[in-house]
């Protein structure tokens, strides 16, 4: 398919800007003034909305189908909160509007506050970070607060993180400056609590922690990790990735953990949109709240306004108060279920153990127990006998109309598969992907080389990722294309007309 | 129960299929300590109707830009989105998909990606950009961090002008970088070259803002020069809608360009969720934090896209990542990819032009003193109203206009200064409703 720039002729074009004929730009001082416009395409308008349509039948969302991405949580993203979402009142507010200007946001946000330290089990919340990732750095930056406001900071340098985390984990350790203390797995797929004892000590600042974990198991020593770690004055993170498993079953707070955060996109229904946005709010036990970022959003009898005076925050993570049109999409979600929520995290687990009792006679399990809301297998049995890899497994779901599930991840388990099918899905679907699944762990012994040329109907055959990371061509190369313009548009094929 | 699927005859055959007695069952590895024993405090569940009235009851006590007439800005425009992005970005097959893994099934959004990179590299003269940051603040954290680790240096120097929110979120960071803030103050509304180049003596990266926060037009070119003299980073902050008058920043020596994208495709939306854009010259491509779309080929040797250079992401390098960035702004960025191409490089222009004259008529018509008389201005000025600027704001909001950002809510001293944004949205009649308006 073109590139919407190989699509470009001169002096075509769609949008135009009034030009009020009483008003003329002043002069742009010479060294400043642009030489050579951007090579924006130009197009007209309907070549624009096809060039797009043609890209969106490229691609595959929850709504073309079913989308099991381990630790992504794809469930169905509820059409009516793009429609909330929109209402003027919220779209075209802007962030610096008077406070009684913006009093239905402000409430909005401080309910969704309330829901999510109930949910989770904590005190205060900040709905600034704008993604997971940076929730967790914002959670690391209170840490270092809090222990720099105890007079602990030099002390305090070490972050554990567990084998099965998230590579975010691990990430936001080094950018928070802390340094990383790796645990490793037992063989439940639980912390290894007697690898864990030699590595927490006085100079401990927390623990990154995933539960139920990236294997999709809870923790069964969860209360025995939490004293591990109180008991040194340390604190607990929560990567709340995994959250959709336990919302009213068991909160993290409950648990032990002092800091966590949500992700909106996940556990709350925001659309993912192809990479984000998302939305990564924290929730803190009280005695980190000093520290959260400004402004928090705050309740005055019957007003609510920001707060800015807090002496102790540790700044802004973001613009403004975060991500508000994912807030309101969330909170949406979150008045459909209400106190039923707990619902949606049982019917997310019954799938999952669904999908999971009927795979585990094709496919490894390496953890052989009840699972969450997700579970990971192996093809190594695959690999083992008839040369096939998760890659392989992954290619051919495509040819099924599956989106693949999350592979190579966790890196402790070879050959991954990681399946999440969330609530949102029938027992009709689980039963055709699980035939899928169970058809191609035939098709490797029958016919291997079908599973290593897959996929075969998808716009584009297997693409070559060390061949795109050697050239690393990552825009639109101009130069190499001199002659675009004088390039004729193509005609199509015409037949006789077939209506009027 | 809006969003259940299953039905009590599906659950009994699946705990069969299972081998579990009931849906508590399921749950036998949770501890019974760490159980919830009680339902959640969190309302009756709501039916689609009710949400919609629920929503639309808060959306109707804010005042939105369509309820006054607006001169506010200050970060965030309210310039035109057209209709096709909302078509578009509203089809499900974006607006439902995940980050591109698997780039067979992805190929819409991977190649509207590589388009987006492309358009940022275009715009701003730059070699490599990104898949998009959280928005114009983070990327300005993103900078930083190429620059330690491009120079081994760990001083940050910021200029005064550069938008205040930037600079929170900046020093916010830092600490965990390992890396110290230097401010430059502004003379008269803009950067000195000389006294920029003294603060970056040894300095990792200098960071200002073209148009600068107030509006003015910063010597730009002279600032990059005062930090490649000192061999720290030029990074530029630049708006996108100026790009179609003013000099991209890597035609004047700038190593990296951020901004916020929101003025260029995304509504105002109450700050967020809105696109940051970072691109930087060739010789930082490996340093690049996050999502990067390049070109490829398939078993067939037709062309394709795929995420790429992923060695430096989270998921394959972990602690010693570029970033631990994840999620970015995908649907975001792409509004801004629909939005420049709708205008083409004429549109950019006429809109940034049009911005520019509106503005400029704008303090002809006030009869007001500017802050910064001696400066060149883009779309935005700030004037002195001779009294509390919240008062003059809070007083014309009363009669329908909201005249803009008062600057001393984060410049002291400046308590009687009011930004005012003028956007293409503006018209002549909304000038003159501003003017009667302040002149009360």
């Amino acid at each position: 398919m073109k590139l919407v720039f190989e699509k470009s002729r001169p002096g075509r074009r769609a949008g135009r800007v009034p030009r009020p004929a009483e008003v003329t730009p002043p002069a742009v001082p010479d060294g400043l003034r642009r030489q050579r416009p951007a090579r924006l395409p130009e197009l007209p308008e309907i070549e624009l909305v096809r060039h797009f349509t043609e890209l969106t039948t490229r691609n595959f969302g929850i709504d073309t189908g079913f989308y099991p991405l381990g630790s992504c949580t794809m469930k169905y993203n509820p059409r009516v909160n793009e429609r909330v979402a929109a209402l003027p009142g919220f779209r075209d507010l802007h962030p610096h509007q008077d406070e009684d200007g913006a009093q239905g946001a402000l409430e909005l946000m401080h309910d969704l506050q309330e829901m999510l330290a109930e949910i989770t089990g904590l005190d205060a919340v900040s709905l600034q970070p704008a993604a997971g990732s940076q929730g967790e750095l914002t959670g690391l930056m209170l840490m270092r607060a809090y222990f720099a406001d105890r007079g602990e900071g030099d002390r305090r340098r070490t972050i554990v993180v567990a084998d099965t985390a998230h590579g975010t984990n691990p990430a936001s350790v080094t950018m928070a400056g802390y340094e990383l203390q790796k645990v490793a797995t037992d063989p439940r797929g639980n912390i290894d609590l007697e690898d864990l004892r030699t590595k927490v000590d006085e100079s401990t600042a927390g623990l990154m922690l995933t539960n139920p974990s990236t294997l999709g198991l809870f923790d069964e020593h969860i209360e025995e990790v939490s004293r591990i770690f109180h008991q040194v004055g340390a604190l607990l993170y929560y990567d709340g990735a995994n959250l959709n498993a336990v919302c009213g079953i068991s909160r993290p707070g409950d648990m032990g953990f002092d800091i966590v955060h949500i992700n909106l996109h996940k556990t709350f229904s925001q659309p993912h949109g192809g990479g984000g946005p998302g939305g990564g709010p924290i929730a803190v036990r009280d005695r980190l709240e000093p520290y959260l970022p400004v402004p928090a959003v705050i309740r005055d009898g019957n007003r609510f306004r920001m707060d800015y005076d807090r002496p102790k925050s540790i700044g802004k993570v973001r613009a403004f108060t975060g991500p508000f049109g994912v807030f309101v999409r969330s909170y949406a979600f979150m008045l459909a279920w209400g106190r039923e929520l707990r619902t949606m995290s049982e019917d997310a687990v019954l799938n999952a153990n669904y999908l999971l009792a009927r795979l585990k006679e094709a496919y490894e399990l390496p953890f052989d127990r009840l699972c969450m809301h997700e579970f990971v297998l192996s093809a190594r049995n695959l690999k083992r006998e008839h040369g096939i890899t998760a890659l392989d497994v992954a290619k051919r779901l495509m040819d099924y109309r599956f989106h693949p599930p999350t592979i190579y991840f966790p890196l402790i388990v070879p050959e991954a598969l990681m399946i999440e099918p969330t609530e949102t899905e029938t027992k009709e679907t689980l039963d055709a992907f699980s035939d899928a699944m169970l058809a191609i762990a035939r098709e490797a012994a029958e016919e291997p080389e079908t599973l290593k040329n897959a996929p075969h109907n998808r716009p584009v055959g297997r693409l070559d990722e060390v061949k795109a990371a050697k050239r690393a061509i990552v825009r639109y190369r101009f130069e190499d294309h001199p002659d675009l313009s004088a390039e004729p548009t193509a005609a199509t094929a015409g037949e006789g007309p077939k209506g009027v | 129960m809006t969003y259940v699927c299953l039905t009590d005859a599906d659950r009994e055959e699946m705990l069969k299929t299972i081998g579990a007695s009931s849906v508590e069952d399921l749950f036998r590895d949770v501890p019974a300590g760490v159980r919830f024993d009680r339902p959640l405090d969190l309302g009756d569940p709501l039916t689609e109707q009710e949400i919609v009235e629920r929503l639309e009851e808060l959306a109707g006590r804010n005042v939105h830009a369509g309820e006054e007439i607006s001169f506010v800005g200050a970060g965030v425009y309210d310039h035109y989105v057209p209709a096709v992005i909302d078509a578009i970005l509203q089809r499900g097959e974006f607006l439902t998909a995940y980050t591109p893994y698997q780039p067979e099934m992805s190929q819409g959004i991977l190649q509207a990606i590589f388009e987006y990179q492309t358009v940022i590299c275009e715009l701003t003269g730059m070699d490599v950009s990104n898949a998009s940051g959280y928005d114009g603040t983070t990327v300005a954290a993103d900078a930083c961090y190429i620059a330690k680790h491009a120079t081994g240096r760990t001083k940050i120097v910021l200029a005064e002008t550069v938008n205040p929110q930037v600079r929170q979120v900046v020093r916010t960071y830092a600490p965990g970088f390992g890396m110290e803030v230097v401010d430059v103050p502004h003379r008269d509304g803009v950067t000195d070259p000389d006294e920029l180049r003294a603060a970056a003596e040894g300095a990792a990266c200098v960071i200002f803002q073209q148009p600068n926060f107030f509006g003015c037009l910063e010597p730009a070119p002279d600032l990059a020069a005062a930090a490649n003299d000192a061999e720290a980073l030029p990074v530029a902050h630049v708006d996108p809608v100026s790009l179609g008058v003013l000099e991209a920043p890597a035609n004047y020596g700038c190593a990296i360009a951020i901004g916020e994208g929101q003025g260029a495709g995304n509504p105002l939306s109450y700050g967020g969720p809105h696109y940051g854009f970072i691109a930087a010259r060739a010789e930082f491509t490996r340093r690049m934090p996050g999502r990067i779309v390049g070109e490829t080929t398939d078993v067939a040797g037709q062309r394709g896209y795929v995420l790429t250079l992923q060695t430096r992401e989270q998921h394959i390098r972990r602690e010693k990542a570029t970033s631990n960035i994840t999620t970015n702004q995908t649907l975001l960025a792409l509004g801004g990819l629909i939005n420049l191409c709708w205008l083409g490089p004429e549109g950019l222009r006429e809109q940034a032009e049009t911005c520019m004259a509106l503005a400029e008529h704008t303090k002809g018509r006030l009869e007001l003193p500017l802050l910064f008389p001696e400066q060149t201005t883009f779309k935005e000025f700030a004037i002195r109203v001779g009294r509390s600027a919240q008062d003059a704001i809070r007083e014309a909001r009363t009669r329908g206009v909201n005249p803009g950002y008062p600057v001393g809510r984060d410049y002291p001293g400046m308590d009687d200064a009011i930004l005012v944004a003028v956007t293409e949205r503006r018209t002549l009649d909304d000038i003159e409703l501003l003017a009667e308006a302040l002149a009360e």
